[in-house]
């Protein structure tokens, strides 16, 4: 089945909060082998001025991953995940993710281009702490772009 | 180590190497870790069959490895607050055994009014780029 082009513009409602673990940051920290005591160790992280352990760079790719499943998972959208590569990915970090953050997730698919072949996918996600008022603060941009090949590439 | 500072800095510094040793161990704790379960990062049969050589490593992971270099320079994660890469080329992952990334940084972009530097990535294996425009933009 092809891309269905017809989900290029979409926005996707906010996901339900991810809670940002202090457990997960450090298992993730470590198996990229990002061992600063500031991922690591709390006492550490607030001697550097932030509430609890900071997250790596590309953390934020386990909370945009889920919010990016909405639309892979979607059978109506015809990504064909065993055709897929990764291409780019761009995080923009408005500030770091901490352990207790709670984070809601907006998804975009801000375009579909089909070239040679291939349907590039580009989805953005727009990651968002939740504040003890029930309000919102910007926390992350994650951009990605995923290569599909076409049925006969 | 002490925290670079901005004023210290020149276009064409070098902030270091790093070499990655990945191997199917490891990508299983990404799996994990990330929660990216697509079998190309740990089955052998379905890599092949979907058309790879063999099992490769997730691309994030690759950049999320080539960036802890930057991390550890700038002595601080939350300085990172810009980071993209295009994935070039796959990084196969034999069994038994291990491949080695390396991970080479080197000031691109100097931005006074931000008081942020661009550290550019060269991240390769075997000798070619894995990742290209890896950047990272970290406020000091």
């Amino acid at each position: 089945m092809p891309i269905n082009t017809e989900y290029a513009g979409r926005e996707y409602p906010a996901t339900a909060p991810y809670a940002v673990g202090r457990e997960k940051l450090r298992e993730f920290a470590e198996v990229v082998g990002s061992t600063h005591p500031v991922h690591l160790d709390p006492e550490a992280a607030r001697g550097s001025g932030y509430p609890d352990v900071v997250a790596p760079p590309t953390f934020a790719v386990v909370i945009a991953q889920r919010a990016e499943a909405q639309l892979v998972e979607d059978e109506a959208a015809g990504i064909d995940f065993t055709r897929v590569v990764h291409a780019d990915e761009r995080f923009t970090h408005h500030r770091p993710i901490v352990a207790g953050d709670q984070i809601v997730t907006v998804l975009h698919v801000d375009s579909i281009v089909e070239r040679r072949g291939l349907s590039m996918v580009t989805t953005r996600c727009e990651l968002a702490g939740l504040l003890p008022d029930g309000s919102t603060e910007p926390v992350a941009t994650v951009v990605s772009t995923l290569a599909v090949r076409g049925e006969d590439a | 180590m002490t925290r670079p500072t901005f004023d210290s800095l020149a276009v064409g510094d070098e902030i270091g190497t790093r070499e990655v040793v990945v191997d199917r161990a490891r990508l299983v704790r990404y799996a994990g870790a990330s929660g990216d379960f697509n079998p190309i990062h740990w089955n052998e049969r379905f890599a092949t069959e979907v058309g790879l050589p063999g099992v490769i490593a997730h691309g994030m992971f690759t950049m999320g490895a080539a960036v802890a270099l930057v991390v550890d320079w700038a002595e601080d994660p939350g300085a990172v607050v810009d980071y993209q890469t295009r994935f070039s080329r796959p990084v196969p992952v034999p069994d038994p055994g291990s491949s080695t990334v390396v991970v080479a940084g080197t000031i691109g972009a100097l931005d006074a009014e931000a008081r942020t530097a661009r550290v550019d990535l060269a991240v390769t294996y075997e000798g070619a780029r894995v990742l290209m425009k890896s950047q990272a933009v970290v406020r000091l």
